[in-house]
């Protein structure tokens, strides 16, 4: 079983994002949930972060707090997979622990 | 007090996931009844505040980007948006919301309040201010 890392803040903001993806092991997931949705959109000068790493590590997204934000589902980067509250949940069931990056 | 100072509200936050974005827009309406000579700055994570099209339903917090329509009503009319962030993060004044004013100068004419502009000239109007808040 691998780990669930779910990163917060945004990585225009802060380094959570990059540092996660940096100690992410191949076959994990990453989880950007509140503010760390802005990861998550194409066309940033920090979108590399995640379609650089896309290969190696599952990418998921907070729905709601996409919608929240007014952020297009249309404007992630490819690969990425919205999930809901209840999809949260599952992926924090389906691995071996969450490690949260703040 | 007959002299009207110059007021830089900076924006460089992210709306909802920390209550600095909500709280700067309840100073700049309450500091409103003061009729200073008031600007916004939105630079950095803070342009993402502006962003058209925010539902906030499914994570339970109150949609506050509406309030920034009425800025015009309490004489709020010159914000700055920083060119240099929205190109960071892929953004162009089409994805802002349409804030306006109405120019009591010019006929009551409706006129848009966001101004885009440079760092440098951020910078400026930055460093002519008399009392600067940032969240």
């Amino acid at each position: 079983m691998s780990q669930l890392h779910t990163v917060n803040k945004s990585p225009l903001d802060r380094g959570a994002l990059e540092s996660a993806v940096n100690h992410a092991m191949k076959g994990s997931a990453i989880l950007m949930i509140e503010d760390g949705v802005y990861g998550a959109m194409n066309g940033t000068s920090k979108s590399s972060i995640v379609s650089d790493a896309m290969g190696d590590i599952s990418f998921y997204v907070m729905g709601p707090d996409l919608k929240a934000r007014g952020i297009d589902e249309a404007r992630l980067i490819p690969g990425i997979k919205v999930v809901d509250y209840s999809g949260f949940v599952a992926l924090a069931a389906e691995h071996k622990a969450t490690q949260s990056w703040l | 007090m007959s002299e009207v100072k110059k007021f830089l509200y900076v924006n460089r936050k992210a709306p909802y996931g920390t209550i600095y974005a909500l709280e700067s827009l309840e100073v700049v309406l309450i500091g409103a009844a003061f009729e200073q000579d008031v600007a916004l700055a939105f630079l950095d994570d803070g342009v993402y505040q502006l962003a058209k099209g925010q539902a906030t339903d499914e994570v339970g917090m109150k949609n506050f980007s509406p309030t920034y329509k009425a800025l015009g009503d309490y004489d709020v009319n010159k914000i700055y948006v920083e060119q240099e962030s929205l190109d960071a993060r892929g953004l162009t004044l089409d994805d802002l919301l349409p804030l306006t004013y109405e120019d009591e100068d010019d006929d009551w004419a409706e006129k848009d309040s966001i101004k885009v502009v440079s760092a440098a000239e951020l910078a400026e109007i930055m460093d002519q201010s008399d009392v600067v808040l940032s969240f």
